[in-house]
């Protein structure tokens, strides 16, 4: 039996791992896709919210703003891409000043430092390529960017090198109470353990109702984006916002931390959670709200196009702590922004309130640290001829748009929890995720995949088994 | 710092054409650096035959078309880079490289011929919208795939846009046991060279849908099939056109991008039409000693047309080493009616050749219209065209004769007239 199991393993479900991996426990994560980070972590705005959205008193409003506070020295520590960058909120009509003045309110009330109005002047200044309708905007100088891909990366491999456990292609069937603890059933396997921890994302209203009486519900809310050449990147410095709807902070335009600038998203109920499709509407919708931000979208710059999936709770707040009718149920459900600022402290409270259920004890021994990460193209020449001195796979350009090297690849199949997937390989290293969008890299990166793992490149895949990229050799079928 | 005179960045055709040449004008110290492990370039894939009529008066293939500039190159001992990566060029003409073996490189050029060729434009640049599974190729991946790995991208194929590699695409995975259901295009004629419509669709019986795009893309982890729909004039889906057609596989050939991401590094000054570097008669770019020839300049349709470009590139980087003055006399050569672009789109009258070839594309299909240059105002030129195609480049030829008799030119125009 093991002491936790936590189902799902993005952003919130490796935050709850790399927490709970301080303590004496057996842990394991069970997720449903063939690699961490595959639903909603890897399809949101990577933004690090200032905190001034959620109404005072509620979890979202709480945790944002202590993932907010501790982001910085968090990424820093886990080598996780991060910019300080602050964010505008826009207003375009006289009528907006005291709307703009509410938001700084609350967020004041909330505990966000440096919330200030400025005149359109003064935003301009900030941001020349703003749209000349702009009135005021409110500045949030702690507003950050973050690599929603690193951040789950990071955390599930600190997690994983500090002894959790990890199995993934494995998707719950069932969930029921045993003594002192909950079976659950799977597609690989039954497993048994004193605590589960619903981290399910989209999914986590079904398994929260598999044991509990208080019934959740969560309706996805589909959010297209564009991501644009990194030669737009600096269209804008901060991140940009218009006054919240009430579907959410509405459509934004932002660099990454990566240094491409993406728009969206858009915000639509929907039915199937498992849609993810992009939609004609729904991009030119992006665009069209965009304009209202910034002088002109590069239209011409787009490099992909892309769709998310809000886990929307019908509460309205996160849902967080142990299931009031289930013990040892923990819940971290309706997990929609501020998500991906939230989950560090999300995954410290969980594992704190877990560790005081079961009684756990701090390990000893320190937390080992994540194996460096070197990135290549950002390094002084200097440092690039020493990094090609000490291994020279690092002077083997495999993706040239991102100038990812053969050693940054096959670092990512070889670290903790590595990759197996073209796709894992585009989220570790973005080998594929620049201006060619894989065409030149894909081929090389499969084989460096096929050799490292042993296998054809007929078996590599773009992300799950089912998913491979080629079909057969020539002439197979004449 | 490593000094060489000429440093070529790419080995495919056209930098293993501007090497030849350049040794030829009599330049001995020149460096070629090519990020492949092989010379050659895309030709390498490229395994149809149709290349070098113009060049070598017989039909090659395109690996033994660059055999023979790659024999021309080892004949001449031409020093070459092989899977080396430039990864910056400075306006001061400092070439910075890396490899496994030799690490980090830098090398003071006295003069540099970019030939890097050019890429595909993504999925992402046209915004198809759908899902986003296995089996969505750019038609150069497939072609790898196909022609150098001996893999199978898809069994049953859609394939959106008819530029060249598309239609090339389209026959070799018939060939190769693969069902090509059909070829869409949006605009209402192909992007790609006649003779390769007859030859490669027409021949295998696949459709050419013109004025037809992919709207949707539909599939979870592999692609299952595409909404196909008609597009009116303005290149909008007309509602209710809209059909399924189930496919494993959706090929693009949407238009190929001039790589000049190192030319923007050194402060190239780059054309918006043609995504290449704005060059004068020389092939010279905004950035004194730094040149530029084939599809990194413009992309071209024939391969034959990239190595003359690339020739004059190496002769002309030669005599900038050798200090070559140009005079001070400029002709700004402009776009008139139907005309997308030119390459060059200047001319020194003082260094032109006895013919300067001007290299252009129309922004329509015109048919039974006429190509009309103008110097200053005053026709020179009316040529009767029984068709002009944005497909197929067009040229004209300027005699230095015109330029030298007109001391005090300002512009050449050159446009398509209806009559």
């Amino acid at each position: 039996m093991h002491d936790i199991l936590i189902i799902g393993a993005g952003v919130i479900g490796a935050s709850v791992a790399r927490a709970l991996s301080a303590y004496a426990a057996k842990t394991i994560v069970i997720e449903k896709n063939h690699d961490v980070c595959e639903e909603t972590s890897k399809a949101n705005s990577g933004i690090v919210h200032a905190g001034y959205d959620a109404h005072p008193g509620t979890n979202k409003a709480h945790y944002n703003l202590r993932g907010s506070r501790m982001m910085a020295a968090f990424c820093r520590e886990h080598q996780i891409p991060y910019r300080n960058n602050g964010s505008l909120v826009l207003g375009f009509a006289e009528e907006d000043l005291p709307k703009l003045e509410a938001l700084r309110d609350q967020g004041t009330k909330n505990g966000v430092e440096g919330l200030v109005i400025l005149s359109a002047a003064e935003a301009k200044r900030l941001e020349p390529n703003l749209n000349g309708e702009v009135k005021f905007a409110l500045l949030a100088p702690t507003g950050g960017i973050v690599d929603p891909f690193e951040l789950t990366i990071a955390q599930a491999e600190v997690a994983a090198i500090n002894g959790v456990e990890f199995a993934f292609d494995t998707k719950v069937e069932s969930i029921r109470p045993i003594a002192g603890g909950y079976r659950v059933s799977t597609t690989r396997g039954v497993y048994e353990a004193k605590v589960v921890v619903n981290c399910a994302g989209v999914r986590a209203d079904e398994l929260n109702n598999m044991v509990s009486s208080r019934k959740l519900s969560i309706t996805p809310r589909k959010g297209e984006y564009c991501l644009f050449d990194k030669q737009v990147g600096a269209l804008v410095d901060h991140t940009i916002f218009q006054l919240p709807t009430q579907y959410g902070k509405g459509v934004l335009v932002t660099p990454t931390a990566e240094g491409n600038l993406l728009i969206g998203p858009t915000a639509v109920d929907i039915e199937d959670k498992e849609d993810v499709s992009t939609t004609a509407e729904g991009l030119a919708e992006v665009v069209r709200k965009a304009k209202r931000s910034v002088l002109a979208v590069p239209t011409g710059f787009v490099i992909t196009a892309f769709a998310g999936l809000r886990a929307t709770e019908r509460g309205g707040d996160f849902v967080i702590g142990e299931a009031p009718d289930a013990p040892g149920f923990y819940n971290a459900a309706g997990i929609e922004s501020p998500g991906l600022t939230s989950a560090p402290a999300i995954g410290d409270d969980l594992a704190a309130q877990i560790a005081q259920a079961l009684r756990l004890t701090i390990k000893t021994t320190p937390m080992r640290k994540r194996p460096p990460v070197v990135r290549f193209e950002p390094l002084s020449f200097e440092d690039k001829a020493a990094a090609i001195r000490r291994d020279p796979a690092y002077g083997k350009i495999v993706c040239r748009c991102e100038l990812v090297t053969a050693a940054e690849i096959l670092d990512a199949i070889r670290r903790p929890l590595g990759a197996t997937t073209v796709d894992g390989i585009k989220r570790r290293t973005r080998a594929g995720s620049g201006r060619c969008q894989g065409g030149f890299c894909s081929p090389r990166v499969m084989h460096l995949l096929a050799g490292e793992l042993g296998l054809d490149p007929l078996a590599i895949a773009k992300y799950d088994k089912q998913s491979t990229i080629l079909v057969g050799f020539d002439k197979d079928d004449l | 710092m490593i000094e060489k005179n000429l440093v070529i960045i790419g080995g495919g055709p056209a930098g293993l054409a501007a090497a030849v040449a350049a040794v030829d004008e009599g330049e001995r110290d020149i460096l070629i650096l090519e990020r492949d492990a092989v010379l050659g370039g895309i030709l390498n894939q490229c395994i149809h035959n149709g290349f070098g009529l113009h060049t070598f008066k017989e039909e090659l293939t395109g690996p033994e078309y660059s055999a023979r500039y790659v024999r021309q190159v080892e004949e001449r001992k031409i020093e070459a880079k092989l899977d080396t990566m430039v990864i910056d060029l400075s306006k001061e003409r400092v070439v910075t490289a890396i490899n496994e073996t030799d690490g980090l490189i830098q090398i003071q050029a006295k003069a540099v011929i970019l030939a890097m060729g050019c890429r595909e434009r993504p999925r992402g640049a046209l915004n198809i919208p759908g899902a986003r599974p296995a089996g969505i190729f750019s038609a150069g991946t497939a072609q790898r795939f196909v022609n150098i790995e001996g893999y199978m991208p898809g069994r049953e194929i859609v394939i959106l846009g008819s530029g060249d590699i598309g239609l090339i695409m389209a026959r070799r995975l018939t060939l190769e046991g693969a069902k090509v259901r059909m070829v869409c295009e949006i605009m209402p004629y192909s992007g790609g060279l006649k003779r390769n419509i007859v030859q490669c669709l027409d021949d295998y019986g696949i459709p050419l849908r013109l004025s037809h795009t992919v709207t949707k893309i539909h599939g979870k982890d592999r692609v299952e099939g595409v909404s196909v729909a008609a597009v009116d004039e303005n290149r909008l889906p007309i509602p209710g056109t809209e059909e399924f057609v189930p496919c494993d596989t959706l090929l693009l050939s949407v238009g190929l991008i001039p790589e000049n991401e190192l030319s923007r590094k050194a402060g190239v000054a780059i054309s918006q039409k043609t995504q290449g570097a704005v060059v004068d008669e020389s092939l010279e770019t905004s950035v004194p000693g730094i040149f530029a020839a084939g599809n990194v300049l413009h992309v071209h349709d024939l391969v034959d047309h990239v190595s003359t470009e690339a020739e004059l590139a190496g002769k002309n980087a030669v005599r900038f080493i050798r200090g070559l003055d140009k005079g001070p006399a400029v002709v700004m050569v402009e776009t008139g009616f139907g005309v997308r672009y030119t390459v060059p789109s200047t001319i020194h009258p003082a260094a032109a050749t006895s013919i300067t070839t001007i290299r252009f594309r129309t922004d329509n299909v015109y048919k039974d219209a006429y190509l009309t240059v103008l110097l200053d105002g005053e026709r020179v030129q009316h040529l009767k065209k029984r068709i002009l195609t944005p497909g197929e480049m067009e040229e004209v030829l300027i005699p230095a004769k015109w330029l030298l008799t007109r001391p005090g030119l300002q512009k050449i125009t050159i446009r398509v007239d209806k009559e």
